[in-house]
């Protein structure tokens, strides 16, 4: 089956990992595409691979949200190495009992769902580590 | 070095419901009320900055048609909750560069039941994946990757200080709650006036962990509005008018300054403190002379990280500081004595100049019940997610 990732910076594959553009002068990370450095203001970028674990440097418990979002949810920032990634904390119970600041995470991938020509779509998130 | 600019005359209208009124009828009442405040006609003001963002556009020449249409120059601003810091700046930067010797700044924003702001509400799914926007994302992204809802999003920026420095749990943020509740009993223009225990704040529905939903700030209807003046021009008015005017030692706005994690959560914290650091240089005091705080308390969760943004404590000492009792009406910094964004409400227009209102009356000791004695300096601060972040210094006449 067809797969397509959520988001252009997840990389599906036996090892699914995120890829950012990198500022080849400050080394400033973006996981959109940018103009220029909004650092530095250079227009050169390269891509880098984000590494895949980390630690909860906040999280919030989304119980209220708009219309057709599963709640509750856990929506968290992942230290990854230096790298400030946003994402899902998935695979725990959304309560702050599991789910704790600097807890050790690690990125997995999540199904979004199926298209009608048969293509899965697949998103991410980050796991409990431990 | 220009002049200094006074506020000669500002009103706020009661936040909450209106639903008689539109924004034009409650920017009118805000407008006209800070004329008259300030002694003066609307002949007599030679700029409007007018902020309104949930409208139409082109609320300034519209507010024209109820108030007077006098031909002067109109900017209508929009600059997410810092819009009516943005607009008061605007009458401020006009008077100093010397282009006329009054301003008007008027936001008025109806916000009654609006419910949650922002989060995209999600279609049926169906068709083909088209990947869309600078992320190619194939499906939206609210919920799938992190909240794009402002409680949750102010919750992480709460969550993340506590992080680092530790101590803000659950408890203290519905503290910071219970604080602001209580100062709104005394508020007789704040659209939520009740007081509510620890208790009933934690076990209230949870919109996003940590923030309930009495630690949200309130959608409402409001408009305030100032008249702001050259020094030269108040020293030609009548002895009552430049008793009761307010100086501005400080008007600053900053927009945020790249940082590492700003592109996965909006960084309220860097455009604060330079916000602030500037404004104490322009003021020539420090946090210690501060008699009493408007800031921006959209969430419990950002009240704590202001606290040390606007460096009333220590770096890294917010919980500290609000566990001592400071930012209390009673304690050594009072902040939010109005109530607050959670139960003064936020009509997100209004809310940049409503605040300057707040700490306008307290030094102008017409604060009625919730007065702080012998008022004499105040600082108000707004920010809106972008970012823009306005902070204002205010000091009391000194005749």
């Amino acid at each position: 089956m067809d797969r397509i990732p959520l988001v252009d910076y997840l990389v599906l594959g036996d090892d699914p990992h995120l890829v950012a553009n990198e500022c080849t002068s400050c080394g400033a990370r973006y996981f959109d595409r940018r103009s220029a450095c909004a650092s530095c203001g250079l227009q050169d970028f390269r891509t880098v691979e984000i590494a895949g674990t980390g630690t909860l440097r906040s999280f919030t418990i989304v119980h209220f949200a708009a219309e057709g979002v599963e709640v509750p949810f856990v929506a968290g920032l992942v230290d990854c190495d230096g790298t400030s990634v946003r994402g899902n904390v998935v695979n725990v119970p959304p309560d702050p009992e599991h789910v704790t600041l600097g807890m050790k995470v690690r990125l997995t991938t999540v199904p979004v769902g199926t298209d009608e020509a048969g293509v899965e779509a697949v998103g991410y998130g980050f796991e409990p580590a431990s | 070095m220009a002049e200094n600019v006074w506020i000669l005359g500002i009103h706020m209208t009661n936040f909450g419901k209106h639903r008689d009124k539109d924004i034009l009828d409650l920017g009118s009442e805000a407008a006209i009320g800070a004329l008259q405040d300030a002694g003066v006609g609307i002949k007599d003001i030679g700029v409007l900055g007018a902020g309104n963002l949930m409208g139409r556009g082109g609320f300034g020449q519209l507010l024209q048609k109820q108030i007077g249409q006098t031909g002067i120059p109109v900017y209508n601003v929009t600059n997410a909750c810092a819009t009516g810091a943005t607009a008061l700046r605007v009458a401020i930067m006009a008077v100093k560069a010397g282009e006329t010797d009054m301003g008007l700044a008027v936001g008025v924003e109806k916000l009654a039941g609006a419910g949650l702001l922002s989060g995209n509400v999600r279609a049926a799914e169906g068709g083909h994946w088209v990947r869309d926007g600078r992320y190619g994302a194939v499906a939206p992204l609210d919920g799938r990757v992190g909240t794009e809802t402002m409680p949750g999003v102010f919750a992480q920026i709460g969550m993340e200080y506590g992080h680092r420095y530790g101590g803000a749990d659950f408890e203290l943020f519905a503290g910071i709650s219970e604080k602001n509740h209580a100062h709104s009993t005394l508020n007789p223009k704040a659209a939520y006036q009740k007081r509510f225990t620890l208790d009933e704040i934690m076990n209230d529905m949870m919109i996003a962990y940590p923030n309930t939903r009495p630690m949200c700030s309130a959608n409402c209807d409001g408009a305030a509005a100032a008249v702001v003046v050259s020094e030269a021009k108040l020293r030609t008015l009548s002895l009552e008018q430049q008793r009761r005017a307010v100086k501005i030692s400080a008007s600053v706005l900053t927009s945020d300054p790249y940082q590492e994690a700003c592109q996965v959560l909006p960084d309220v914290n860097t455009l604060t403190r330079q916000a602030a650091a500037t404004a104490y240089e322009q003021a020539g005091i420090g946090p210690e002379d501060l008699d009493l705080v408007e800031l921006h308390d959209c969430f419990a969760t950002a009240e704590l990280v202001h606290y040390d943004n606007l460096s009333l404590c220590e770096p890294g000492g917010a919980v500290d500081f609000f566990k001592s009792g400071a930012p209390w009406r009673d304690g050594r910094t009072p902040v939010n004595v109005s109530g607050g964004l959670q139960s003064k409400g936020h009509p997100i227009s209004a809310t940049g100049i409503a605040n300057i209102w707040e700490i306008a009356t307290h030094l102008r000791g017409e604060a009625g019940e919730r007065q702080i004695a012998d008022a004499k300096v105040g600082m108000a601060h707004v920010i809106g997610l972008g970012s823009a972040c306005g902070v204002h210094v205010l000091e009391k006449s000194a005749l």
